[in-house]
């Protein structure tokens, strides 16, 4: 049998290369960089500094507000990615049923995808505002003084409202697109089998489903963990105070706004590491037990 | 063509050349300001007024966006050697770049060397150190700077029938009472460390810090919160919320303001830069201004306060034409013609006595007496604990005690612990921000 390729060794790598040095340059150079930096308290004009060797890691381990963002982070990332997938998911349901106008539908339900992160927390901002948003109002209607920005419990409640409302159309488009692949025999030998819609679809539909599903649960982490920050620095409006705050953004906080850069290179190495965990986690174990077709 | 021939045009050519750079032969500079909205367009009127006084320089002004964000991007800059010639950095980013030996040139020597006169007492006094070093040599050029006074909403102190307070006891016991029965919010503040904890410590001549309030040098300097005076007041502000005497609507300055100019407050503790502003906004009610309350428990009489803002500093690495062109640009913006403008139109103090003079010739405090007010707290008298702060990673201390004072009013700590806490985060800060100069 002849395997198709490349008859010379340099040509691929020659091809490849472009792609390699924006990896490199962009990705493996910064990386190497906050890992030195991690084990260094330097002036961030760069006349001075110490080598304190994992000092800005104990510093970061031994400190219970750390704990607190980490704490927080992790619940974040839960809520988000389970409210985004199971909205976008009965939104597609409902819309792969949709007969009549249905490109409407489907059109309108996308929309949001187009709202770029800190537009989509102005808006929050908009909606949420303590003396005069629409949202506020409502609950306040019901008994629930909404004060964002004050209120701890309050300001995450909208920091992952805003989160998820954000992120639905794109996990919809994915499950419509999904739903829609189902091959139509199937779904009819299913309704011979058996007449009650929900069995049908957690027994056919939603382990045909899981492809999708898992790819657009580790887009969903992705993004709960890192994307957000535009929401979430716009609804803490800049100054954190003691609103809640992710660890992406505490990076920013510490590296950016305080320029305390061992600190902050110390808090983006453990990121890394977490992703990368996070990562071999997920295709070791859960791959495995999906089947593409 | 001969080599004659050549030789003549090049020679013509050069000579062209040399004639037109003659002509343009300005020195640019340039300066990096967080000035936005109103602030930025008069600090573009100043820079067109420095271009247009002379022909030897010119000064460009770039806005860099917030304050944490414009000295983020000088210090980019600097370490990849594009820095400004200029660039406007905030109080509590002071202690960085002043930590930093080599990253400036400290505006009384780049003055002096430049011919241009320099006396530190022309300054008034409550401006005069806070950006200098503990020999008292200037290293920042004061710019916009502001100290924190109490705006009242003249409606609300007449329907409640009071006067504007002088201390926080009469506040607690006259004001407020007769504000709230009135149907008002009595006072909201608008950044809780610079108005409730930095200016608590100069209004009282309280140390705020040790080492000479950090000025003595990063190494072994602590934050000095934890104490009986600082507790009392933060008790006093948890029990005002409780008993409707103080609003609180989040961490951002503007909310609070925005409180105060919808007429729902009676006294706001505000920025005097912000006088400027709010004339211009035609607010629903008449307002004018009085100095920072004090405790009469702790002093008797109000010190004057520490400046808020920001300076202004000439980065190192620089060509000496373009450090003579910065050196006459202060010598421009000190000028009291310029400060005048820069105080009438804004609401900064001017911080040259001269300017101050002129501003009282010209009657701009009979038009409007509230304008004087930061000014004169600016002055009045002086302490040990009152030049100024100097204390490094102090963007991060501000957000660790903007976290615990929000927690305190919350209800999510205690005073005690609130504090112990930011003594606690704080020293951590400062003991690591003295290993970066190592």
């Amino acid at each position: 049998m002849k395997r198709a390729g490349f008859s010379t060794k340099w040509l691929p790598i020659l091809l490849l290369l472009p792609q390699l040095l924006i990896i490199a340059i962009f990705f493996y150079w910064p990386a190497l960089h906050a890992v030195t930096s991690s084990f260094y308290l330097q002036d961030p004009f760069g006349f001075g500094q110490t080598f304190v060797g994992l000092e800005n890691y104990t510093h970061l381990t031994s400190s219970v507000e750390y704990l607190k963002v980490a704490k927080f982070t992790v619940l974040f990332t839960v809520l988000v990615t389970f409210f985004s997938l199971a909205l976008a998911l009965l939104f597609a349901v409902k819309a792969d049923k949709v007969l009549r106008g249905a490109k409407t539908y489907r059109t309108l339900l996308m929309w949001v995808y187009a709202v770029a992160p800190p537009v989509a927390g102005f808006i929050g901002l908009l909606m949420f505002n303590q003396t005069w948003g629409p949202l506020s109002d409502l609950f306040k209607f019901f008994g629930w003084d909404f004060t964002l920005g004050v209120n701890y419990f309050d300001t995450a409640f909208a920091m992952i409202v805003v989160s998820v409302w954000k992120q639905v159309p794109v996990n919809f488009i994915f499950f419509l697109s999904g739903l829609q692949s189902i091959p139509r025999s199937v779904r009819e030998a299913a309704l011979l089998d058996n007449r009650s819609g929900t069995r049908r679809f957690w027994d056919i539909t939603f382990p045909l489903l899981a492809p999708t599903g898992f790819f657009l649960l580790i887009t969903n982490i992705t993004y709960s963990l890192f994307d957000t920050f535009g929401v979430i620095d716009t609804l803490n409006k800049g100054e954190p105070g003691n609103n809640p705050m992710t660890l992406v953004y505490k990076v920013f906080v510490d590296g950016f706004r305080g320029n305390d850069l061992g600190g902050s290179s110390a808090q983006s190495v453990i990121l890394m590491i977490l992703v990368l965990a996070l990562t071999v986690f997920q295709f070791r174990l859960i791959e495995r037990r999906i089947h593409y077709t | 063509m001969t080599i004659k021939t050549t030789s003549k045009i090049l020679g013509a050519a050069t000579a062209f050349t040399l004639l037109g750079t003659a002509a343009f032969a300005e020195t640019e500079i340039t300066w990096w300001h967080a000035m936005g909205g109103d602030l930025g367009e008069t600090v573009n009127e100043i820079a067109a007024g420095f271009n247009a006084s002379q022909d030897e320089y010119k000064i460009t002004p770039v806005f860099k966006g917030s304050y944490e964000e414009t000295l983020t991007s000088g210090i980019a800059a600097f370490r990849a050697g594009e820095q400004p010639n200029i660039l406007q950095v905030f109080d509590a980013g002071s202690a960085t770049v002043i930590g930093a030996k080599g990253a400036t040139v400290p505006v009384q020597d780049l003055l002096s060397e430049n011919g241009v006169d320099f006396n530190i007492e022309d300054y008034i006094s409550g401006v005069r150190y806070f950006y200098a070093d503990n020999a008292g040599k200037m290293i920042g050029m004061p710019f916009n700077s502001s100290s924190p006074i109490m705006y009242f909403n003249e409606q609300a102190l007449e329907a409640a029938g009071v006067e504007a307070p002088v201390t926080y006891e009469e506040f607690e016991t006259v004001t407020a009472p007769a504000l709230k029965a009135a149907g008002y919010v009595p006072l909201v503040q608008s950044h809780l460390p610079w108005e409730f904890a930095e200016n608590f410590f100069s209004r009282h001549n309280l140390p705020f810090a040790t080492n000479d309030n950090g000025y003595d040098g990063s190494e072994g300097t602590k934050i000095l919160v934890n104490t009986d005076e600082f507790k009392m007041h933060w008790t006093h502000v948890k029990q005002w919320l409780d008993d409707g005497y103080f609003g609180f609507y989040g961490t951002g300055w503007n909310d609070n303001q925005a409180q105060f100019e919808q007429g729902k407050v009676g006294l706001w503790i505000g920025s005097s830069g912000s006088f400027g502003g709010l004339m211009k906004k035609d607010l629903p009610f008449d307002f004018s201004a009085t100095n920072l309350p004090f405790w009469s428990s702790i002093t008797e009489e109000g010190y004057q306060t520490f400046i808020g803002g920001a300076s202004l500093f000439a980065m190192s690495g620089k060509s000496a034409e373009e450090n003579k062109a910065t050196a006459e640009f202060f010598r421009y913006l000190t000028s009291p013609e310029v400060q005048y403008m820069w105080h009438r139109e804004t609401g900064y103090v001017p911080i040259t006595t001269a300017a101050y003079e002129m501003a009282k010739a010209d009657g701009h405090y009979d038009r409007f007496p509230a304008a004087e007010t930061g000014i004169k707290q600016l002055m009045l008298t002086s302490g040990e604990n009152t030049k100024g702060y100097r204390m490094g990673f102090y963007v991060q201390i501000r957000d660790v005690e903007n976290r615990e004072f929000s927690r305190i009013l919350s209800g999510e700590t205690t005073v005690d612990d609130a504090m112990a806490t930011i003594e606690k985060e704080g020293n951590e800060l400062l003991a690591r921000f003295a290993k970066t100069q190592g």
